[in-house]
């Protein structure tokens, strides 16, 4: 009963403070009862519903358009969008009085959200919904929510915690999550390192050896999807090696789970004798992997090196950038330039847009800031084909120019961070933004 | 005549000497090879961070402010610090194996590079500020 409520399109302000005040004493249906009418004159627009026109800056394939259909949200980390069109957007922490998790509902049928509700009172970064529940993360823990036929949720104070206690040491905490179809659960547990040194970034401090930092973290746990208060002690230790994920997804034409994995930072700062700015800036490679239970990526003994095509053992581990090392690290399913940060992965499983795109990969690429004094690189959704389960062609920029200008990405000075990715039922692709809170909705017409 | 130019020079000299002490021109400059090695590939080569990542160093109280607060930051590394409300993330490593001078030098071009202008910071600061820092 304690969701704030947005419905200022469609009520007098009058008639929502007193909505509100009912709402708070529980005695007006709250969640869902949208007023169909036109808005009245005189009342304010949501940001929602002003800004849900072409945004023609960003820069997409002939024939797709992105429309805003929310902006200002917070820090608008993953998405998911339910088969009936409500989308529900997790936010970083709670901004402007909205609580971490938003959900946007088009209740009058033109396209764009007007009713913003908003529960949840913890920041994170993973949301997903499954066998009518919703499933949303903390840094620490992961909940979930009932749904009701109409994609409400019935319990918003008081979800299920199905997992708890998971490591968050304030570097590569967030926690992204990932279901699968046999009633699992996937998180991310983000290494609290850049390298595994003794001192974090430290240059000359040494690499723990062996890193014991895999033990908790920088890895892949699997929980079951329906049982609640799980730790790591009822988890299963799926995936090792893996520096940090935060972009994951179930890929339902391999049945395997599929992630980015964030690679390493600062060759050249740690080790300038081995590594010029250049090389720098584009190693090592941030790797999509296949993981099946029990792989290694390899994370902190080596890297991928995209340019030569092999793992390279890091130089923390007596590597000089061309000695090879991780024979039991298994190779990246697709490897791109380094540092772009990939923060959303999505297959595509949608009828709308064109053939090409049938089971193929999206990437939304946060952006880098590794890369200086080179320009920077990212801010934008790379799309990768496949076929079979693998890919069969080249990744492409698929949705271009979310920092604002080709200056404002060399500096990292974004408008905007792509995060999240989310199918709509009508096959569109959504896309949100950390920055500044955006959420588009990408669509494609003949 | 001779002894003449020779001490006019030498007053030249120490006149700039004096000058470039008191603004910190020499400290500025070597500062500057400092933050290429050690900070740029995080706060970036326009003291503007990352949002969310790593702090901007334009015109924020740690900067500007307290020297024994900003040479201990240098000294003891930094994380998790909410700043302005923003949290940042990323972690910043000690840099205590940097000398006396070059802290010095570093905090000196920073105070007075990307808009910000704030006095100087000497190796003698640092060096108490040193001796005081567990």
């Amino acid at each position: 009963m304690n969701q704030l409520i947005n419905t200022s399109t469609t009520m007098p302000r009058k008639a929502l403070h007193l909505a509100l005040g009912l709402c708070m004493t529980g005695l007006f249906a709250c969640n869902g009862g949208g007023n169909k009418g036109e808005p009245s004159a005189g009342t304010d627009t949501t940001k929602t519903a002003q800004s849900s026109a072409v945004d023609s800056t960003i820069k997409l394939p002939a024939g797709f358009a992105a429309t805003t259909v929310a902006e200002d949200l917070g820090r608008a980390r993953h998405i998911v969008v339910a088969p009936n069109g409500v989308i529900f957007v997790k936010l970083a922490h709670s901004k402007n009085d909205k609580k971490g998790i938003v959900r946007l509902q088009d209740t009058n049928g033109d396209g764009k959200p007007d009713q913003t509700t908003s529960f949840g009172d913890y920041g994170g970064t993973g949301i997903a919904i499954r066998n009518g529940y919703l499933y949303a993360s903390s840094d620490e823990d992961v909940y979930r929510y009932k749904l009701d036929s109409n994609f409400n949720v019935t319990n918003p104070d008081n979800p299920e915690k199905i997992i708890s206690g998971l490591l968050n040491r304030h570097e590569h905490e967030s926690k992204s999550i990932a279901l699968d179809n046999d009633g699992n659960i996937y998180v991310n547990i983000g290494a609290y390192s850049n390298a595994c040194q003794l001192e974090d970034r430290k240059k000359g401090s040494p690499a723990q050896k062996p890193c014991k930092i895999l033990d908790s973290a920088g890895g892949i746990w699997q929980f079951k999807a329906d049982k609640p208060d799980q730790t790591y002690g009822t988890g299963v230790h799926y995936a090792t090696g893996l520096r940090n994920v935060v972009g994951l997804d179930w890929n339902t034409t391999t049945n395997s789970l599929f992630v980015m994995q964030h690679g390493r930072d600062q060759l050249h700062d740690l080790f300038p004798d081995m590594y010029d700015t250049k090389q720098s800036a584009e190693l090592p490679a941030e790797c999509m992997y296949e993981l099946h239970k029990g792989s290694n990526c390899g994370w902190p003994y080596i890297y991928y090196d995209q340019i030569q095509h092999k793992k390279i053992l890091a130089p923390e581990y007596g590597g000089d950038g061309k000695k090879e090392g991780g024979k039991d690290a298994q190779d990246p399913v697709v490897a791109f330039p380094g540092h772009m940060a990939p923060n959303g992965l999505l297959f595509y499983t949608g009828n709308q847009f064109p053939e090409k795109y049938k089971n193929g990969a999206f990437i939304a690429f946060h952006g880098s800031w590794n890369r200086a004094p080179e320009p920077q690189k990212g801010f934008f959704v790379a799309f990768v084909p496949f076929s079979n389960g693998k890919p069969s062609g080249d990744w492409e920029v698929f949705a271009d120019n979310f920092s604002g200008s080709p200056e404002n990405t060399a500096a990292a000075k974004a408008d905007h961070r792509p995060c999240g990715l989310a199918q709509g039922p009508d096959g569109s692709l959504y896309v949100t933004d950390d920055a500044k809170g955006y959420v588009w909705k990408i669509s494609y017409k003949k | 005549m001779y002894l003449k130019r020779i001490f006019f020079g030498a007053s030249a000299v120490a006149l700039a000497l004096v000058f470039m002490s008191q603004t910190g021109k020499g400290s500025i400059a070597r500062g500057k090879d400092v933050y290429i090695q050690q900070c740029l590939a995080c706060h970036q080569a326009d003291g503007s961070g990352v949002e969310g990542t790593n702090p901007s160093l334009v015109k924020m109280k740690y900067v500007l402010g307290d020297k024994v607060t900003l040479v201990r930051i240098i000294l003891k590394g930094m994380q998790g610090v909410d700043i302005d409300d923003e949290r940042y993330r990323n972690v910043m490593a000690p840099h205590a194996d940097l000398t006396d001078q070059q802290i010095a030098d570093v905090l000196t071009y920073v105070r007075n590079s990307f808009g910000n202008k704030a006095s100087v910071v000497t190796a003698g600061e640092v060096k108490a500020i040193r001796a005081k820092t567990k």
